[in-house]
């Protein structure tokens, strides 16, 4: 069998070439922080948050993919239209943030709550990341703590060991205008992020 | 059908101390395997889509006022899985600096010329059989802070989505013979039998004559492990 192509660190330099707009150059990147237009239907909220390294300190050069449904949990809408290009549908389901366009490497998403897959999986989104220093990507899951039922019953989430679940877990923080959830990811350290194999 | 474990055995491992950079960002904990983790989410899907501005000519793209300085090349090859089978649509974006060694990230500190006609990213998407193709300008080497006096081989960054959530690769390409890649703590993660999988291939037959030389670069995504049941 042909062996997979190994992975190799995504380098400190890609923001020109992957996220464009975001770092001043010209040119359009397959996704953005702003995953949805007015016309979504669905509940507008906001993700934000940052990427902290073993010492503590927030990380500069990460890239951050989300994947997720829509607000009634359907993930084929997307499935046949990939990240194309700019688009103007309401809701394209992915998006894509570089850490260093913002001067505290902090990452904010625009979106719809995802609804429950399949009527089984907890609202949820799945993300994707990418850094200097990380040799292959990292996969994890934000889940929201207003779903308390919902992520109980989740065979994902329910996967993992009940000390590190909290790691998957956004906060919410509501704001006048939209709700705004935070999840910070811990490369490392007392409050590591769980990373899952795909 | 029935899946097989995932085969990792060319993959570099999170932590590798000689590139200093992991010592505090690969997660000490091994990623956790949970069966149906990834089914849900299909990814960017294999055709159907266009793309608004697909750019494979590098040499093109970033033109100002002439020609982008350097050794123009072919790079192309085909973008199987690993059952062996093409994968069409996929999409790729590269990203690299240019014949100088420097990229137009302001935060490049090389003190080497920026090309004006030069842009060092593009995209494109494999075709119904598979393969792939860009035209560039060959990458000059870069010193980096890694060690005393360390220096990135010549090397192309690609990212690709294949059919899935769990095809997701980004990785970067470099070229055989280059003296650099011994001393390389990126390139040198790769278990030793792997490394191979890195190097493009002076492609003769793909050459341009007169205009640019050609190097053969395939690309296997992690997935469709399934395999029919036996009957
Ligand atoms: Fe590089």
């Amino acid at each position: 069998m042909p062996r997979q192509t190994p992975s190799q660190t995504i380098g400190p330099f890609f923001g020109f070439g992957l996220v464009p707009d975001q770092y001043g150059f010209a040119g359009t990147a397959i996704g953005s922080g702003t995953m949805v237009t007015d016309q979504a239907s669905g509940q507008r909220i906001r993700i934000v948050g940052r990427v902290f390294d073993g010492a503590g300190d927030v990380i500069p050069d990460a890239l951050i993919e989300i994947w997720q449904a829509d607000a009634t949990g359907r993930c084929d809408g997307f499935t046949n239209e990939p990240p194309s290009g700019p688009s103007d549908a309401p809701f394209t389901g992915f998006g894509r943030v570089g850490t260093g366009a913002r001067s505290d490497g902090r990452f904010e998403f625009e979106t719809v709550k995802p609804g429950s897959v399949n009527g089984l999986q907890a609202p949820h989104l799945q993300v994707t990341l990418f850094m200097r220093g990380l040799l292959r990507h990292v996969v994890t899951r934000i889940y929201f703590a207003d779903e308390h039922e919902a992520n109980l019953r989740d065979p994902v989430l329910s996967a993992v060991p009940r000390g590190r679940r909290d790691t998957l877990i956004a906060r919410c923080t509501d704001s006048h205008s939209s709700r705004t959830y935070s999840f910070d990811i811990h490369m490392q350290g007392e409050r590591e992020t769980v990373f899952f194999d795909v | 059908m029935t899946t097989s474990e995932p085969d990792r055995s060319s993959q570099p491992p999170y932590r590798y101390p000689d590139y200093v950079s992991t010592r505090f960002r690969a997660p000490t904990l091994p990623p956790l395997r949970v069966p149906g983790f990834s089914s849900v989410h299909a990814g960017p899907a294999a055709d159907g889509s266009s793309f608004v501005s697909l750019d494979a000519d590098l040499t093109r793209n970033g033109r100002r006022n002439g020609e982008p300085v350097g050794e123009r090349i072919i790079v192309s090859g085909r973008i199987i899985d690993e059952a062996g089978r093409p994968v069409p649509g996929a999409l790729l974006e590269i990203w690299q600096a240019n014949a100088a060694g420097r990229y137009i990230q302001p935060t490049d500190q090389h003190d080497a010329p920026l090309d004006p006609n030069f842009l060092g990213a593009g995209r494109c998407r494999s075709d119904a059989t598979g393969l792939y193709g860009f035209r560039t300008i060959k990458p000059g080497a870069y010193p980096w802070q890694n060690h005393p006096n360390a220096w990135r081989p010549n090397h192309i960054h690609l990212s690709l989505f294949g059919p899935d959530f769990g095809s997701r690769l980004v990785t970067q390409m470099y070229f055989r013979g280059d003296p650099l890649l011994p001393l390389d703590p990126i390139f040198n993660s790769v278990p030793e039998d792997a490394r191979d999988l890195l190097l493009a291939q002076f492609d003769l037959d793909r050459t341009e004559p007169g205009v640019a030389l050609a190097f053969r670069f395939d690309i296997v995504l992690n997935g469709s492990r399934a395999t029919p049941r036996e009957a």
